[in-house]
């Protein structure tokens, strides 16, 4: 019997050519500029697209090959966690939280990032990044939607869950991812990509994905875990799809540089901001503790961020300088953040509680510097008024960043007890900041940021209310309005999880898991 | 000297190519962490087909890696044969 003799098959670099570049062609009725019309006006200047190349060399075919692996894999996890009643595995109910969190915060912008991927890739003339991008826009839709089915097994059971996109769209703190996410898009393809492919994707998303996914690996739940790392494998590409991204602007072009350097600057800076809820959520969220958010910044950016500009040095570009507050920060961050959290738990689609002892403990150990000098008295002293019956709940509203859209409850670098207020004024407004670099970033480019749709504003204005609401009649409530107009239940959704119904549920489902009643 | 890592889940698909890391390169360290493993190297790491393909007896894709990938660090260069994160000095 002859031997068949195997068909020779492409190499991946042969492959990866003909799958990418030889798909492409040139037009000859249309004129370049007509077809890409955004291309130009930021200024990056771009000679030969075919410089570009994915290192990972994936073509469609085997990417549609391995994402349908992942997806079966992903299901076959999921039915298996939720036909165990995984969701009663969990150190304890609070950290359902953190779900609540991600799906109202995060999972929407998987969402948009699908929308902005799109919008990117069909602006880049170069067919390397074209198909890049057109990967990573179904990756990202793929997130969103495993991320909501994954979820949708808790939200049958627990509360602040039932409608988290109407939420993430007016919910006051929520505004914060969304205007990240919605600055990015709003911006050219360029931008977008500097902004999310490198800025959030490459230098912050270990930050982001690794605690998630290795608190619910802490936490006994494997529905989140399993989506985080099926998400977490697609990362991987589009971390090095951003560095790539950077690369190839700064090799074409040195009037690049300069650009380049300033959207670094203001998305790592954005990007921090937003990840000031991952750090509350590792620090006081979590039942079980993985790291603390100081050490997973110190590991992720301070020790590989750095090996990161010390390999783009070659081309000029420096650590951005907001670094340097970030590490005064660093000590005060998840503290400053969870202790507004617990003043406005009434307004908030999850519930708060003051830490124990033994999370006190914690705390102060990985904090030696600032935790029981600065925090601890005061959470000895709310828990002790709460003890009394005087639990407060602020419902003042508080003033907020003109950019990154936080509450104005940062303190000064280095002076953790003054609160920290800029302002500039622009066509005889006055407008707030939380730093010197969200001012910065609102300087150089007012218009666009004067647009920003503050939630404080908007319900001082009255537009945060169910239509037909009449603010002017006698005793009006006007939190209890906008709990209306986001969908949230009053003594439901919100405020401290000692005397929310999830934990109620919870105890009483978890007995009926473990004993004969 | 920087560091570059690579980090996979934990399952029987990853045990021979983790083998086949710490084969190749000598100064790498395994951390073992809960449902992943990720490994450190000074400035290079590289992952090579022959040698995950002699530890587990069969053709091995490079690209299988895709499915059980959680993060890495570094510039990467993907061929057939291997594949290589590094920091240039």
């Amino acid at each position: 019997m002859d031997m068949q003799a195997a068909k020779k098959k492409l190499g991946l670099k042969e492959r990866y050519a003909v799958m990418t570049r030889g798909l492409d062609w040139t037009p000859s009725y249309q004129k370049m500029e007509d077809i890409y019309p955004y291309i130009a006006y930021e200024g990056i200047k771009i000679h030969d697209w075919d410089k570009w190349e994915d290192p990972f060399r994936l073509t469609m075919d085997a990417y549609w090959k391995y994402q349908a692996e992942k997806e079966r894999k992903l299901y076959a996890i999921i039915d298996a966690f939720n036909q165990n009643n995984g969701h009663l595995n969990v150190t304890d109910a609070r950290y359902i939280n953190t779900v609540k969190l991600f799906v109202s915060g995060i999972s929407p912008l998987e969402y948009v990032a699908h929308r902005g991927f799109a919008h990117a890739g069909r602006a880049f003339p170069g067919p390397g990044p074209r198909v890049a991008c057109l990967m990573q826009s179904l990756d990202e839709i793929r997130h969103a939607q495993t991320q909501v089915h994954a979820i949708s097994n808790y939200n049958k059971y627990y509360n602040g869950m039932h409608d988290f996109h109407h939420a993430h769209d007016r919910v006051w703190f929520l505004s914060v991812p969304k205007s990240f996410f919605d600055d990015a898009i709003t911006a050219g393809p360029f931008e977008f990509m500097v902004a999310i492919g490198f800025s959030f994707e490459y230098v912050l998303t270990n930050l982001l994905f690794v605690p998630f996914v290795s608190g619910a690996a802490y936490n006994g739940d494997m529905g989140t875990m399993t989506f985080g790392f099926s998400a977490q494998s697609d990362e991987a590409r589009h971390m090095t799809l951003g560095l790539e991204v950077i690369k190839f602007i700064l090799e074409q072009d040195p009037a690049n540089v300069p650009i380049v350097q300033r959207w670094i600057d203001k998305w790592t800076w954005r990007g921090y901001r937003v990840l000031t809820l991952v750090a509350m959520m590792m620090d006081y969220m979590l039942p079980k503790r993985t790291m603390s958010w100081k050490e997973a910044w110190e590991v992720y950016f301070e020790e590989n961020g750095g090996a990161l500009f010390k390999d783009l040095a070659r081309y000029g570009i420096t650590m951005p300088k907001c670094a340097e507050q970030i590490a005064l920060e660093k000590d005060h961050l998840s503290h400053q953040a969870w202790s507004t959290f617990y003043n406005y738990a009434m307004a908030a689609n999850f519930h708060t509680w003051m830490p124990d002892e033994d999370e006190m403990a914690w705390l102060a150990g990985k904090y030696p510097d600032s935790f029981d000098k600065h925090y601890r008295p005061r959470y000895a002293y709310w828990r002790e008024q709460a003890a009394k019956g005087n639990r407060f709940y602020n419902k003042t509203l508080p003033m907020l960043c003109q950019t990154c859209q936080i509450p104005m409850i940062f303190t000064e670098p280095g002076d953790p007890t003054k609160i920290c207020y800029r302002e500039a004024d622009y066509k005889g407004d006055k407008y707030h900041f939380c730093s010197d670099h969200c001012k910065k970033i609102f300087e150089d480019e007012p218009e666009k940021y004067v647009q920003a749709w503050l939630p404080v504003h908007q319900i001082y204005q009255g537009n945060c209310f169910p239509e037909g609401t009449d603010p002017s009649v006698e005793g009006f409530d006007p939190l209890a309005a906008v709990l209306r107009y986001y969908k949230l239940e009053h003594g439901r959704d919100n405020m401290d999880f000692d005397a929310s119904e999830d934990k109620r549920n919870f105890a009483e489902w978890r007995g009926q898991a473990t004993r004969n009643i | 000297m920087s560091t570059v890592f690579i980090a996979l889940q934990t399952n029987e698909e990853t045990r021979p190519v983790i083998e086949a890391i710490v084969q190749d390169n000598p100064d790498a360290v395994v951390n073992e962490q809960p449902a992943m493993v990720k490994i450190d190297a000074q400035d290079r790491l590289v992952i090579r087909r022959e040698t995950i393909e002699e530890l587990i007896g069969r053709p091995f894709d490079l690209q299988e890696l895709q499915i059980n990938l959680i993060t890495m660090t570094g510039n990467l260069d993907q061929t057939d044969d291997e594949m290589v994160l590094y920091w240039r000095a």
